[in-house]
């Protein structure tokens, strides 16, 4: 990747740029493969720098993500948050509603749906599955919320909510560790930063019925509640006057202004069913995995959501299929440090070089390049 | 007691200051010629790691400076060719670069958590320094705050009385009308894009050689993102963007001196101060540039492609 | 008007062979050009025909493909306009290139390499004032651009050129944006420039204009030249036809009819424009069923802010609107859609269309609140493709299929786009801003047909547009604006251009408007 300003020199052969009308049918899948394979390329340098052979690394992250019943049952249970965050940030990029706030929203979300777990569920002596449509609720609110805010202010203030979506997790998971160190620490836990355990019965059921996975795998429910939150805002977007504003605003809101749409309003409420399905995130891993709150419950879903839903061109169905592929990357993380003793921040940096490539891939959908 | 507790936040605020003002700085010259680079998280991480493995390795802190100089602007060369050369969206691949550099900066840094190394450390002037009040607050300085003080005046004078800074405004403003004029936007855009990595990399090494000496990941802690609301807040102006570090500098102050003049409020509310801040500065700088028309430099963050609308 | 004396024969600028490019277009195929020492020559063609790549190609800011340009009778590449100024090419572009907020000396001395570091403005300020009077440019060098009139714009850019010592000074459709009394100033300039040697190479579609300033016309129609000829051996009739490539009808039907009832009143409307600043003050006007009523005025005195204020985009300040007699000074862009207003916006590609989307999906931007387009919150696709074909069908859209995406559209069949969203819902106002803006010949007529149409139909037509010949032929009456207030009223048919021109740049005439405006509401 050696940078050449493409009009720096006059004599030597230039890179020129032809838009291209229509592209064939293949290169929208071509392109993205080959901008996956170069970016594992070059992760394999940085791999092969710790000495390890980066070939045999790559095949053990796949078997340890894909190659046993365990590891696509790991790769699934996280999978789910991303699936969910994933698709709430997608929402928002429709609309160029730059969310990047969506770990802060999942930590609320978390907050929240464990406050109904350990203290109304038991307080008002609630049915287990009211309590778990409640932990739903209560999270759907408390993401819904925390998106909220940076959507206000973008919509009445004009506020850019990059930053402020941003600076809000920051304040979110200091918050929630207040709760998890300080207020709702479990006595009993050893010393351990996280809240007593939610009682069994308002777990997010395991989902047993799966065939192939092994017995007592962690795949819970979460999975369904993700799969239908796509095909719900699949809808949305795709058959409703309101997801068609969204469209429109998304695209051109200067268009949409001119047919009168309610750009504001929509503002706001994107970024609200935004946080609230980044919550539902948190209320799912919470609910379904660590059954508890604690320290580290997210370890970056937030902004890997962001990848995925990049990556799945916005589309929801796609941000399922993408988010299996990188809840495979992390679990592959961990498996190569357990292994092969290489560090866990591999899978971040090979996060970061496939959305480089894929990125500068693009281009190559949308131009032709010539070299004159 | 209480002036002593004012010069303790002055002086904290200044020496806190700097990181930030090293990378909003930096951020100003990208976005003057028209890059958005979100990148500055990840760039300044990267920066603060490299800069400290280097300056453990060669016992000099100021080959650290350099290398983190250069990790910042190789660093910022990817969302230079991604968004100059291929026109990539400069918010995702800013986005992407602080994943990156996030990711890369731990890896990196893997075996240096907790290291002693090489570090600047305040120089002593005589009598300046010994001077009551004023001498804590203005001589008691290490040199990267000095220069990060210098770099005010020089950044804003290039700005707007030297003739590649019109030339940068140009490009920033009109890409467009840069261009009939004879002026390359893409190597313009290269080179302070560049130059913001630099300066991103050398507040890192600010933070790990200075301010808090050696490595531990995440070690910037947001800052890299509150510099670019700095940005916003600043207007593009190098004078406003020092004011709205040190402004963030004194919040910081006061979250680690609080307790010391007994006011008690849980750490973790201590901790979201500057967060808060930030959400609340840009809030203010918004409705400022909306009542003022301050507009962002007009061309910001649209790619340019010669002869396109 | 011509003045031989100073005329020697030699060729100042000859491009041979010209070939450009872009994709799916040839915008120059084999074009040759040749342009005389002190000549005025007129590069004239529709929109479209290959003028403006042409002149970018002279001006270094496109590399043709095939082709050889001489200046001075020696050969240059251009790669950069960098290169074609050091030729003593200089350009003055339809949308002028300079940056709003620098000064005038910061934008003439843009790009150049003196002073070299410090900016020391001393020697430019000293260059620019002189030629400024050498020239009869008056301009103010400190001054911001976004505080000049658009005249005062275009002179910076002929000093900008004169700056960079250009011989050659080719200026792109130059008196789009002025006054006639501005024209005719401009003339005066570039013929004075003629004289002094300088070679003019005026773009222009306008026939009347080519006719009264020009030495030598070159006619381009779709990238090729048809031929070029002295100004005297040729008359409008005949560059015309050879522009279009079939005889032109100066005159469209118009037929009379007696304007109905009142459909839209604003009285004494205050709007401010982005910067906060008066952009309306205190106008009246009324429109009729039957009517066309045409504003004209130089771009930036209020037009814009006008048309947002009476669609709802923008707030009013004092004021009201009324539409068939109630009161819609604060209703929402939505309710006004709903009332029956349509918009041809001032920008199809910023304001009225989604370049992404496809045609169908553009095409319900103002109905899917409505049935039979959406049930309850769902929109009826399957309605929806219906009603885009035949509404393709009708507007005659050139279109592979009603899902393609609009921006792959030409200008003029994306006009007919938005002709066909706005018109489909038979509104009883239409706000048409400067509706053939950048169309061909072919395309511009069917809009204009399309306007009178309705106005037969009985809608009532605001006609905001910088074309006076536009305004002129369309409209029932005119109304001029100048910095937020009407100037005065004609009536369309005979108007005089002296006297629209005068009011276009300041005078005031508006006692006559105001009686108008009681005739009317006397009629109404």
């Amino acid at each position: 990747m050696t940078p050449t300003p493409s009009s720096s020199s006059h004599r030597l052969p230039r890179l020129s740029l032809e838009r291209r009308l229509t592209s064939p049918w293949w290169l929208s899948w071509v392109i993205p493969i080959a901008s996956v394979a170069l970016a594992l390329l070059a992760g394999a340098l940085i791999i092969a720098s710790q000495g390890v052979n980066p070939w045999e690394a790559y095949r053990a992250m796949f078997e340890g993500a894909f190659g046993t019943g365990y590891g696509v049952a790991e790769t699934l249970v996280k999978a789910i948050p991303l699936m969910l965050a994933g698709l709430g940030v997608s929402v928002a990029f429709r609309m160029k509603l730059w969310n990047i706030g969506a770990e802060g929203q999942l930590w609320m979300g978390a907050w929240a749906a464990a406050g109904v777990g350990l203290f109304l569920y038991p307080a008002w002596n609630l049915p287990p599955w009211l309590a778990i449509l409640l932990m739903m609720a209560a999270a759907v609110v408390a993401g819904g919320l925390w998106g909220a805010i940076p959507g206000v202010l973008k919509g009445v203030l004009q506020v850019n909510e990059i930053i402020t979506s941003l600076m809000l997790n920051y304040v979110a998971i200091s918050w929630v560790l207040y709760f998890v160190d300080i207020l709702w620490r479990d006595p009993g836990g050893l010393g351990f930063p996280n809240t007593a355990p939610l009682d069994k019965a308002i777990w997010l059921p395991k989902l047993t019925w799966i065939p192939f996975l092994p017995k007592g795998h962690r795949v819970h429910a979460g999975l369904l509640i993700a799969i239908l939150a796509a095909v719900f805002i699949w809808f949305l977007l795709n058959r409703t006057k309101w997801g068609y504003e969204v469209r429109v605003i998304g695209e051109n809101p200067e268009a949409a202004r001119h047919a009168g749409m309610p750009i504001v309003r929509n503002i706001i409420l994107v970024m609200i069913l935004s946080g609230a399905l980044a919550g539902l995130a948190g209320m799912a891993e919470m609910a379904g995995v660590a059954h508890r709150l604690q320290r580290g419950l997210s370890p970056g879903y937030g902004y890997t959501a962001i990848i995925v839903a990049w990556l799945a061109k916005l589309n929801p169905f796609g941000v399922l299929l993408v988010a299996v592929l990188f809840g495979g990357l992390l679990v592959a993380g961990d498996q190569i440090q357990l292994t092969m003793n290489l560090p866990r921040s591999i899978s971040d940096i090979l996060q970061g070089l496939i959305l480089f490539f894929v990125l500068g891939g693009e281009i190559f959908g949308r131009y032709r390049l010539r070299l004159r | 007691m209480e002036t002593a507790f004012i010069i303790t936040i002055l002086a904290t605020a200044i020496q806190a200051g700097a990181p930030v003002i090293y990378a909003a700085v930096g951020e100003i010259f990208a976005e003057r010629s028209g890059i958005l680079n979100l990148g500055v998280e990840g760039m300044m991480l990267v920066g603060a790691v490299s800069g400290f493995i280097v300056a453990v390795n060669t016992g000099n802190p100021w080959a650290g400076v350099i290398a983190a100089m250069l990790a910042g602007g190789l660093l910022s060369l990817i969302h230079a060719f991604l968004t100059i050369t291929l026109h990539a969206d400069q918010v995702v691949s800013g986005l992407a670069l602080t994943i990156f550099g996030a990711g890369l900066s731990s890896f990196l840094g893997q075996n240096y958590v907790g290291v002693q190394g090489p570090q600047f450390n305040p120089i002593h002037i005589p009598v300046l320094s010994d001077l009551p009040i004023l001498g804590p607050i203005l001589f008691d300085y290490d040199i990267l705050v000095y220069l990060s003080v210098l770099l005010i005046p020089l950044s804003a004078y290039f700005i707007h009385h030297t003739r590649p800074g019109l030339h940068l405004r140009a490009v920033g403003e009109d890409p467009a009308t840069a261009d009939v004029m004879g002026i390359n936007v893409a190597r313009t855009r290269y080179i302070y894009t560049f130059v913001g990595g630099v300066l991103a990399g050398l507040g890192g090494a600010t933070l790990s050689l200075a301010y808090t000496p050696g490595w531990t990941e995440g070690l910037s802690g947001g800052r890299g993102w509150i510099a670019i609301a700095l940005v916003i807040f600043a207007f593009w102006e190098p004078w406003r963007a020092m004011v709205g570090a040190y402004l963030f500098g004194g919040v910081q102050a006061l979250q680690f001196n609080l307790q010391t003049i007994g006011i008690t409020i849980p750490t973790y509310f201590l901790n979201m101060l500057p967060y808060l801040f930030t959400i609340l500065v840009l809030v203010f700088a918004t409705g400022e540039r909306m009542k003022r028309h301050l507009g962002a430099p007009a061309a910001l963050g649209i790619p340019y492609i010669r002869g396109e609308r | 008007m011509n003045t031989p004396t100073a005329r020697q024969p030699d060729i100042a600028v000859e491009m041979r062979d010209i070939v450009k490019r872009f994709p799916g277009v040839v915008a120059n195929d084999h074009v040759t050009f040749i342009a005389l020492r002190g000549e005025i020559h007129a590069l004239l063609g529709e929109n479209g025909a290959g003028k403006s790549t042409l002149m970018n190609v002279l001006s270094g800011l496109y590399t043709p493909e095939e082709g050889e340009i001489f200046i001075n009778g020696e050969k240059v590449v251009f790669h950069s306009p960098r290169d074609a100024i050091a030729a003593g090419v200089g350009m003055v572009h339809q949308h002028f290139r300079l940056v709003p907020t620098l000064t005038v000396i910061e934008n003439v001395i843009l790009g150049l390499d003196d002073p070299k570091f410090r900016l020391k403005l001393e020697g430019a300020r000293a260059k620019i004032q002189s030629l400024s009077e050498q020239y009869g440019l008056k301009i103010d060098p400190d001054a911001f651009i976004w505080q000049l009139s658009v005249g005062e714009q275009q002179r910076v850019e002929i000093i900008k050129a004169l700056y960079r010592g250009a011989q050659i000074l080719i200026l792109d459709e130059p008196t789009a944006v002025l006054t006639p009394q501005e024209t005719e100033e401009l003339f005066r300039t570039l013929r004075s420039m003629a004289e002094k040697g300088h070679t003019i190479i005026f773009i222009s579609h306008k026939l009347d204009e080519v006719m009264a300033i020009a030495d030598r016309v070159t006619v381009l129609r779709q990238g090729k030249v048809v031929a070029t000829v002295a100004i005297d051996e040729v008359n409008k009739e005949k560059l015309a036809e050879m522009m279009v490539g079939r005889p032109v009808i100066f005159r469209i039907e118009k037929p009379e009819i007696e304007p109905g009832e009142e459909v839209l009143r604003v009285e004494d409307l205050h709007v401010r424009n982005d910067k906060g600043l008066p952009a309306l003050q205190g106008v009246s006007f009324v429109v009729r069923e039957h009517e066309i009523v045409g504003v004209a005025g130089v771009s930036g005195n209020g037009q814009t802010e006008l048309a947002e204020a009476l669609y709802g985009l923008r707030p009013v300040e004092k004021g009201r609107i009324f539409l068939y007699g109630r009161d819609i000074t604060q209703a929402s862009t939505r309710d006004i859609i709903r009332e029956g207003v349509a918009q041809i916006p001032e920008d199809r590609h910023r304001e009225g269309s989604v370049g992404n989307m496809g045609i169908s999906e553009n095409l319900i931007m103002k109905h899917y609140r409505r049935s039979p387009v959406s049930r309850g919150p769902l929109i009826d696709w399957g309605y929806v493709r219906d009603f885009a074909r035949k509404l393709v069908k009708r507007f005659n859209i050139a279109a592979p299929s009603i899902h393609t995406k609009a921006r792959l559209l030409s200008g003029g069949n994306l006009q007919k786009l938005i002709l066909a969203r706005e018109l489909s819902s038979e509104p009883g106002l239409i706000i048409a801003m400067h509706p053939t803006q950048g169309l061909d010949v072919g395309a511009t007529e069917s809009v204009r047909k399309q306007l009178l149409e309705e106005r037969e139909k009985g809608a009532g037509i605001l006609l905001i547009s910088e074309d006076l010949d536009e305004v002129m032929q369309l409209s029932d009456r005119i109304l001029v604006i100048y910095e937020g207030q009407i100037m005065g009223e004609t009536p369309g048919e005979g108007a005089d251009r002296n006297e629209i021109g005068l009011m276009m740049a300041g005078e005031n005439r508006s006692g006559t408007g105001d009686t108008s405006l009681q005739r009317n509401t006397s009629n109404a």
